[in-house]
C-alpha cells in the first residue's frame, strides 16, 4: 500500500500551502487535483475546437449548394469533429472529473500512480496537436469519417497516418488513465468504504476503466491494420489484395459500441450523485444501480453489429444483435425509473445541477428511445446513416454526457475554487443550451425519415428548411458554451464570487464534502476514520 | 385494421404539421423522392417498406405513451414534491418487488416489439425467385448497372449525377426563383426496372464502400469492394423514384444519387428492344482507326460524363486535383505514361483508375486531352494502342 502514496510530499508538505508554484506545478503535476483542472481545461479547449469543426459544417449546410467549403474539406471537418469531439473532448473530461473526485470520495490521499498520471494527461498534448495540425498537412486532414472505414482510409493523404498516430497515444494514455481509475478504487478506499458503499460516481468509472482497459487495445488493432495496408503491402482490409472491408467494421465496432458507453456510464453516475442531493432522500435502489451499470457494460460487447445492419449480413445475424440490441433497454430503463423514484416524494429544489440533472434524463430517455427504434433491423434500413442517426447520437452524447457533466460542474465546482457560481447565470446556461440543443437536433430526425444520408455536403431542396433550423440553433449552443466559459467557469477560476461553504448542498453526501472548500492542496494524507455509512469523517 | 390507424394518423399528422412550416425556398415535393419538410419515411411502394413505416409506427406510438407515462410521474413529481411547497421528503430507498416489476415489464414490452420485427427481417431477407436480376457498383462516383438476369439481359450503363445539377451545387445551389425539384437526384441514365416483378439487386463495388438507397423502396445495401451482398424489391407501383448513396465514399460522396424508374411490363419490354438495338449500334469496334474529329468529338462525351467531376470543364483541376491542360504528362511524346494513368489510376487512387471504360473510350478521352485547351500535340490514340497496353 504504501508503496503506491507519494512519499516525496510526505516530508515538508505537511501543512497544505506548500504546492510547487510556477509552471512547473503544471507540468510536473502529481496532484489529483491539478492533473483533474488540467483534464477539464483541456477537454473543454477540444470542445470549443470540435465545436468550431461542427459549426462550419452547419455554416455550410444552411442553405442548399456550396458557398464556403469543397466537399473535400467538409468531409475533413465531419471527421475531425467526431474524432476530436469523442478523444479530445467527452472521454479527457470524464477523466477529469474522475481524477478530481475519485480519491475525495473514497477518502484517499491521491491517485494510485501519481506520475502515470501526469504522463497520461500529457500525451495528450502532442495527440491534440497532431490531430488539429492534420488540417495544415498536404491533403488536409483525414477526411474518412470518424469511423475511419477502410478502404477510403486507404486513399486518404499523409494526415490519415498522424491521425492514426494522434489516436494511438490517446489511446495509450486512456489505458494509462483506465488503470490509475482501477487501482485507486481497488486498493486506495479508506477504511469502512465498501465497494458497496461506494458513491455511484466511482462505480460507474470502475466498470467504464474495465470497459476502456477492454476495447482501447481492439481500436489499436484496427487502425495498425489499416497502417500496414496503406503502407506495409498487408491487405488486411484492402480487397484489392483480398482483404475484407467489412472485417474492419467488426473490429472497429467492437471497441464502438463499448465506447459509447464509455461515454455515458461515468455520466449515469453523476447525475446518480446529484438527484439525490436535490431531491433531499438517498438513491432509490443502490445495488440495482451497480448491477444495471454492470449489466449494460457486458451487454455492449455483444451488440456491436447493429452498426452494420446494411453490411449485408445473415437473417440470424440481423436478428441476433437485434435481440441483443434491444435488451439493453431493460437495464437502461431501471436507471430511468431508480431516477425518478429517488425525486418520488423528495424535498426538491431545482438549482443548476439539478436543473442539468432533470434536463438530461428527459433528453437523453429520448436518445434512449430513439436508440431502441434505431436497433430495429428494418427500420434501421431505413434509417441507417441518415440524419436520423445523427440526431440519435447527438441526443444521447450532447445531450447525455455534457449536459451530466456540466451538471457534474455546477454541483462540485465549489469545491474545486471555492467560490459558488452565479445562479442566474446558470440557469442562463441551463435553459439557453436546453433550448437550443432541441432546435438543433430535434428537425434531425425529420430529415433522417425523409432519407438525407449524413455527411453530405450539400442535399435536394426540400431538406433547406429544416437544415436552415438546425444551423441556427447549433450557433446559439456554441454561443451558449462560450457565454459558460466565460460568465461561469472564468470568474470561479479567478476566484469570484460569493465564497463556497464546506457544503454548499444541503443534502449532498459524501466525502468531498467533509473537506473544506476550496478542496485543500493534500487531503485524506491519513485515511480518515468512517461512519457506518462511509458518507461521514468520524474523527 | 390497426395498420390502417396508423396510417391515417400518420397522414392527418403531417397535414396537420406541414402547415405549420413556410416554405423558404421555392421547391415542390418531388413524388417518389422527398416531399417539402417531409416528418415521416417515404410513402410505401413496396410490402417491405409498408412492414417498415408500420413498425415506425408501431414502435414511436409505443415509446411515446411510455415516455409521456413516466414523464408524467416525474414532472408531477417536480411539481408536488419539492421543497418550496414545503414537502418533507420521505425515506424510502429500496422495494425488492418494485425493482423486479418494472426489470421485467421493460423485457416483456421489449419481446413484443421484437415479434413483429423478426417477420420483416426474415421478409427482407429472402431473395429468392427473383424475376430480374440487375448488378449495381459503386463507383466513385456513380452507379454502374448490369442487367443480369431475366428480360432484358446484357444491357448496361452507367448511371452519374446530371453534370449542369453539379455545377449547380458549385455555384451555391439553385438561384433565388429557380425551381429545381430533383436538385442533386436527377441521373443521365434511370434504372429502369418493371412494375409488380421481384427485383433482385447485387451490389459490389470498384473501389470504396457505397450504399444503394431507395427510401420508397425500403432498400438499402452496402456496395462493397471485393465481396457481393444483394437485396431486393417488388414495386407496387408505376413512377420514377429516387434515393442517394448512403455510405460516405469520398469527396462527391453527395453526388451520386439513384433514380430508379418503375414502368409497366409493356413499356419496359419496349426499353429493352431500344436498348437492345442501341447496344449492337454502340459496340465499337476496337480495331478501328480513327480519324482527328470524330475520336475528338467521342473523347468530349467522355470527358464531360467521366473527368469533368474532377479535372473541370476547362481542364486546370481544382486544388489537390492536377491541372490537364498544360500537363507534362498530357503532353508527353510517349503517350504510354498517359495511358498508364488512365488504365492503372495515380496517387493512391486519388486519380481513379477507368479500366472498365471501353478501349475506344480510354483512347478517345487521351485523344481529346492532348488535343484541347492550349493542348496541341496532334497526337492521336487509337484503341488498339489500349489493347496493346492492357
Amino acid at each position: 500500500m504504501s508503496a503506491v502514496l507519494d512519499h516525496h510530499d510526505h516530508g515538508h508538505d505537511d501543512h497544505h500551502g506548500h504546492a510547487p508554484t510556477g509552471w512547473r506545478r503544471w507540468v510536473f503535476a502529481t496532484n489529483h487535483k491539478d492533473i483533474g483542472t488540467l483534464y477539464l481545461l483541456f477537454s473543454f479547449t477540444m470542445l470549443m475546437v470540435g465545436g468550431v469543426l461542427a459549426l462550419g459544417i452547419r455554416a455550410e449546410l444552411f442553405q442548399p449548394g456550396l458557398q464556403l467549403v469543397n466537399p473535400e474539406l467538409f468531409n475533413q471537418l465531419t471527421t475531425m469533429h467526431g474524432l476530436i469531439m469523442v478523444f479530445g473532448a467527452i472521454m479527457p473530461a470524464f477523466v477529469g472529473f474522475a481524477n478530481w473526485m475519485i480519491p475525495l470520495q473514497i477518502g484517499a490521499s491521491d491517485m494510485a500512480f501519481a506520475r502515470m498520471n501526469n504522463f497520461s494527461f500529457w500525451l495528450m498534448i502532442p495527440a491534440a496537436l497532431i490531430l488539429v495540425g492534420s488540417f495544415f498537412m498536404p491533403g488536409g486532414a483525414p477526411a474518412a469519417g470518424w469511423t475511419l472505414y477502410a478502404p477510403l482510409t486507404l486513399q486518404m493523404g499523409p494526415s490519415m497516418d498522424a491521425g492514426i498516430f494522434a489516436m494511438h497515444i490517446l489511446g495509450a494514455s486512456s489505458i494509462m488513465g483506465s488503470i490509475n481509475i482501477i487501482v485507486t478504487i481497488l486498493n486506495m478506499r479508506a477504511p469502512g468504504m465498501t465497494l458497496m458503499k461506494m458513491p455511484m460516481f466511482c462505480w460507474t468509472w470502475l466498470i467504464t476503466a474495465y470497459l476502456l482497459i477492454a476495447v482501447m487495445p481492439v481500436l489499436a488493432g484496427a487502425i495498425t491494420m489499416t497502417l500496414t495496408d496503406r503502407h506495409f503491402g498487408t491487405s488486411f482490409f484492402n480487397p484489392a489484395g483480398g482483404g475484407d472491408p467489412v472485417m474492419y467494421q467488426h473490429i472497429f465496432w467492437f471497441f464502438g459500441h463499448p465506447e459509447v458507453y464509455i461515454m455515458i456510464l461515468p455520466a449515469f453516475g453523476i447525475v446518480s450523485q446529484i438527484v439525490p442531493a436535490f431531491a433531499r432522500k438517498k438513491l432509490f435502489g443502490y445495488a440495482s444501480m451497480v448491477y444495471a451499470t454492470s449489466s449494460i457494460a457486458i451487454l455492449s460487447f455483444i451488440v456491436w453489429a447493429h452498426h452494420m445492419f446494411t453490411t449485408g449480413m445473415p437473417v440470424t445475424g440481423q436478428l441476433f444483435f437485434m435481440y441483443a440490441t434491444m435488451l439493453i433497454a431493460v437495464p437502461t430503463a431501471v436507471k430511468i425509473f431508480n431516477w425518478i423514484a429517488t425525486m418520488w416524494q423528495g424535498s426538491m429544489t431545482f438549482e443548476t445541477p439539478m436543473l442539468f440533472a432533470v434536463g438530461f434524463i428527459f433528453v437523453f430517455t429520448m436518445g434512449g428511445f430513439t436508440g431502441l427504434i434505431l436497433a430495429m433491423a428494418p427500420i434501421d434500413i431505413q434509417v441507417q446513416d441518415t440524419y436520423y442517426v445523427v440526431a440519435h447520437f447527438h441526443y444521447v452524447l450532447v445531450a447525455g454526457s455534457l449536459f451530466a457533466m456540466f451538471a457534474g460542474y455546477y454541483y462540485w465546482s465549489p469545491k474545486w475554487t471555492g467560490v459558488m457560481y452565479s445562479e442566474t447565470r446558470g440557469k442562463i446556461h441551463f435553459w439557453w443550451s436546453l433550448i437550443s440543443f432541441n432546435v438543433t437536433f430535434f428537425p434531425m430526425h425529420f430529415l433522417g425519415l425523409a432519407g438525407m444520408p449524413r455527411r453530405y455536403a450539400d442535399y435536394p431542396m426540400q431538406f433547406a428548411d429544416f437544415n436552415m433550423l438546425a444551423s441556427i440553433g447549433a450557433f446559439f449552443f456554441g454561443f451558449a458554451q462560450v457565454y459558460f466559459f466565460l460568465f461561469i467557469v472564468l470568474p470561479g477560476m479567478l476566484g469570484k464570487g460569493e465564497k463556497a461553504s464546506q457544503k454548499p448542498w444541503e443534502a449532498a453526501e459524501g466525502l468531498e464534502w467533509e473537506v473544506p472548500s476550496p478542496a485543500p492542496f493534500h487531503t485524506f494524507e491519513t485515511p480518515p476514520k468512517l461512519d457506518v455509512t462511509a458518507t461521514k469523517v468520524i474523527g | 385494421m390497426i395498420k390502417s390507424i396508423f396510417n391515417k394518423l400518420g397522414g392527418t399528422l403531417l397535414a396537420a404539421s406541414s402547415l405549420g412550416m413556410s416554405a423558404a425556398h421555392a421547391v415542390n415535393d418531388l413524388p417518389g423522392g422527398p416531399a417539402v419538410n417531409q416528418f415521416n419515411l417515404h410513402p410505401a411502394v413496396t410490402s417491405i417498406a409498408a412492414e417498415q413505416a408500420w413498425l415506425h409506427w408501431f414502435m414511436l406510438i409505443i415509446c411515446t405513451v411510455i415516455f409521456v407515462a413516466v414523464f408524467a410521474v416525474m414532472f408531477y413529481s417536480i411539481w408536488k414534491h419539492r421543497k418550496s411547497k414545503g414537502y418533507k421528503a420521505a425515506n424510502f430507498h429500496e422495494s425488492v418487488t418494485v425493482e423486479i416489476v418494472w426489470t421485467i415489464v421493460p423485457f416483456v414490452i421489449v419481446i413484443l416489439m421484437a415479434l413483429p420485427a423478426t417477420k420483416v427481417v426474415v421478409a427482407m431477407k429472402d431473395t429468392t425467385n427473383a424475376d430480374l436480376t440487375i448488378k449495381a457498383t459503386g463507383m466513385q462516383w456513380k452507379w454502374g448497372y448490369d442487367y443480369i438476369k431475366g428480360e432484358g439481359e446484357g444491357i448496361g450503363f452507367i448511371s452519374a449525377l446530371d453534370a449542369t445539377q453539379r455545377e449547380m451545387s458549385n455555384n451555391g445551389g439553385p438561384k433565388a426563383g429557380e425551381i429545381v425539384d430533383d436538385y442533386l437526384l436527377k441521373v443521365d441514365n434511370p434504372l429502369v426496372v418493371p412494375v409488380n416483378k421481384k427485383v433482385r439487386i447485387i451490389t459490389t463495388a470498384n473501389d470504396v464502400i457505397h450504399a444503394w438507397m431507395v427510401p420508397a423502396f425500403g432498400v438499402k445495401q452496402d456496395a462493397i469492394p471485393g465481396f457481393v451482398r444483394d437485396t431486393w424489391f417488388r414495386a407496387e407501383q408505376i413512377g420514377d423514384f429516387y434515393g442517394q448513396c448512403a455510405e460516405l465514399c469520398g469527396k462527391e460522396h453527395a453526388y451520386m444519387p439513384i433514380h430508379v424508374k418503375v414502368v409497366s411490363a409493356e413499356d419496359y419490354a419496349a426499353w429493352v428492344g431500344a436498348e437492345m438495338v442501341k447496344l449492337a449500334a454502340k459496340a465499337d469496334d476496337p480495331t478501328k482507326v480513327w480519324t482527328a474529329t470524330e475520336i475528338h468529338a467521342r473523347g468530349a462525351k467522355v470527358y464531360a460524363a467521366n473527368c469533368a467531376a474532377c479535372h473541370q470543364v476547362n481542364g486546370k483541376g481544382a486544388g489537390p486535383i492536377k491541372a490537364l491542360d498544360g500537363s507534362a504528362v498530357v503532353l508527353d511524346a510517349d503517350k504510354g505514361k498517359q495511358i498508364a494513368i488512365m488504365l492503372n489510376g495515380q496517387n493512391n487512387l486519388a486519380m481513379p483508375a477507368w479500366k472498365q471504360l471501353s478501349d475506344t473510350d480510354i483512347a478517345a478521352v487521351i485523344s481529346y486531352t492532348k488535343n484541347n485547351w492550349s493542348n496541341q500535340t496532334g497526337q492521336l490514340v487509337q484503341p488498339a494502342d489500349i489493347t496493346a497496353a492492357r
